[in-house]
């Protein structure tokens, strides 16, 4: 059974009817273990979808369970929330507390975890991000990236089950969402924790096992990064932008050139031009 | 230009007064306040300012620090000082000039008002500049905690608290931000009359209201994301408890509250 279960999900904010609501019927398993990104132009819905995965909104029909439990059982919403964590897309707007561990600390407060299991927690969480010598600094005055990690950090400690990123590089520079993404992409590696990525940046789904493609509140495309990013014609009926690497190749390939198509990343590009240029 | 102001006034150390418990520090400082109000002469000001300098050596701050304090409130003190010289009553004339009339109570008189305000912002100063805004809000929290009981909401308060330190340099530097922005296109924030001033901030407040409440909410969604349902069955991840120094401050200000009182008592 997958840790996440959506079965024909509509979600429609208010003034909406069911055609044009912002999620209409959506059905996909999270599996436990897996990076799963979904991407989609502004709009689409995939920010409306995230949140209906930790029951931050409620479906208007169909049903989201997490481990067999459906995110409109009230009584049960805070066990499903401890297992579901999220972060946002403003690193400025996720951070209560003035000190960086007392933030980390914020959720296992909620929880009522007594105050040295506590301690522990924050401290380790704040390692697995390589943020412990920061512990007692002021969020306000660590960088966009930091603070992100910080946030996921917060989360960490929680020892949820499925981390949910809601474009969370979205509002960092270059340099800021390159420490997020690796940062996050280590824990899922060697932590093995279970990814939903929400993120308008083609580069960053490269990362995923599986992509979902949103569109009008409809999954368009879905598949491994790969599949879905050398349909190309979709991505651009679908207003995407395709990866440039991805795009590259498709233009070589035009021209004659022996690129594969499996070529995403600058570095499987500069070592397909190495090969042929070695051929001559 | 905005961001150089720094929240609260506290000065970090590790002195035996910094490392004083905060709630033991609110009520030393409810005891200090009690005792300005209980002296009656300079005398007893003396031993105050016994205690003010113990403390300010102790905690390592340099005096100057704790001078500057005095600075917001300088006005007040010498309104008090001249209020009171001019119209508090004696009989011993030493000044009289129309309706002007100083006599040696009343100079004496407004020395000890004026004495007293001074007292009491050194002291409670002395609690801001060793304190960090989180401790003290957090030992508030925990001092105030009885109140629970008469419905008093203590956990939210400490929480809008702790919500307001952490997001007052954020808002901050939002506000230069859009002050930047404005005076980009035009808009002129330091001259003309009082009125023309307050008309020119009405496009710096309105987007920075705007912003702010979109960032409430989203803090509130995120916070909820996060399992927060409000004090009950929350537990905390420091551990206040009280040391050894704790007891011996306390020691100290009960027994000059004590000699305080005896010597009132005997003289």
């Amino acid at each position: 059974m997958a840790l996440i279960d959506l079965s024909e999900v509509f979600f429609q904010y208010e003034g909406q009817t069911e055609e044009d609501g912002a999620v209409r019927g959506v059905s996909f398993g999270v599996n436990k273990g897996e990076w799963l990104s979904i991407i989609g132009h502004n709009g689409s819905g995939k920010s409306t979808l995230i949140k209906l995965l930790n029951g931050l909104y409620l479906p208007t029909s169909g049903e989201v369970k997490v481990e067999g439990i459906s995110s409109a059982a009230e009584d049960r919403i805070w066990e499903l929330r401890k297992k579901v964590g999220m972060i946002f897309q403003n690193p400025d707007n996720q951070l209560v507390a003035t000190v960086v561990e007392e933030d980390v600390a914020f959720g296992l407060e909620n929880l009522g975890v007594p105050p040295l299991e506590i301690q522990g927690r924050v401290k380790n969480a704040l390692e697995k991000v390589r943020m412990g010598e920061f512990a007692k600094h002021a969020p306000h005055h660590l960088s966009g990236g930091q603070k992100q990690r910080v946030a996921i950090a917060g989360i960490l400690a929680m020892e949820p089950e499925v981390l949910l990123m809601d474009e969370p590089t979205a509002m960092l520079d270059p340099s800021g969402r390159k420490e997020v993404l690796d940062t996050v992409l280590r824990l899922h590696e060697e932590q093995g924790i279970t990814v939903v990525h929400v993120t308008h940046f083609m580069e960053e789904a490269l990362a995923a096992d599986r992509v979902l493609c949103m569109d009008e509140g409809k999954i368009a495309l879905s598949g491994s990064p790969r599949e879905v990013f050398l349909n190309i014609g979709g991505l651009h009926a679908l207003g995407l932008e395709v990866p440039p690497m991805a795009e590259l190749s498709l233009r070589l390939r035009k021209k004659g050139l022996r690129i594969p198509e499996t070529v995403m990343s600058i570095e499987e590009m500069t070592e397909a031009l190495c090969q042929l240029k070695s051929a001559i | 230009m905005l961001g150089d102001i720094t929240l609260g006034q506290f000065f970090p150390g590790d002195s035996p007064v910094h490392r004083v418990d905060p709630r033991m520090k609110l009520l030393l400082t409810a005891l200090y306040i009690c005792l300005t109000f209980l002296v009656k002469d300079f005398i007893g000001y003396g031993l105050l300012l016994a205690l003010l300098l113990f403390c300010t050596l102790l905690s390592g701050l340099k005096l100057k620090f704790m001078l500057r304090s005095l600075k917001p409130i300088l006005m007040i003190i010498l309104f008090t000082f001249f209020l009171n010289m001019f119209f508090a009553k004696g009989d011993r004339v030493l000044f009289a000039w129309r309706f002007i009339v100083i006599t040696e109570e009343s100079l004496y008189f407004a020395a000890f008002m004026a004495l007293r305000l001074v007292f009491l912002i050194l002291g409670t100063s002395l609690l801001t500049l060793t304190t960090s805004p989180i401790a003290l809000t957090d030992g508030l929290e925990r001092v105030l905690k009885p109140l629970k009981l008469v419905r008093f909401p203590v956990h939210e308060l400490s929480m809008m608290m702790t919500i307001a330190l952490r997001f007052i340099p954020t808002l901050l530097e939002e506000t230069d931000k859009i002050m930047k922005a404005q005076a980009a296109r035009g808009a002129d924030f330091d001259t003309g009359n009082l009125l023309q001033r307050a008309k020119a901030m009405v496009p710096l407040l309105v987007p920075l209201f705007i912003s702010a409440f979109r960032r409430a909410d989203e803090l509130a969604i995120a916070m909820e994301a996060r399992c927060y349902r409000g004090g009950e069955g929350r537990t905390r991840m420091k551990i206040l408890r009280l040391q050894a120094v704790d007891y011996l401050a306390l020691l100290l200000f009960l027994a000059l509250l004590a000699a305080e009182l005896l010597r009132q008592r005997l003289l």
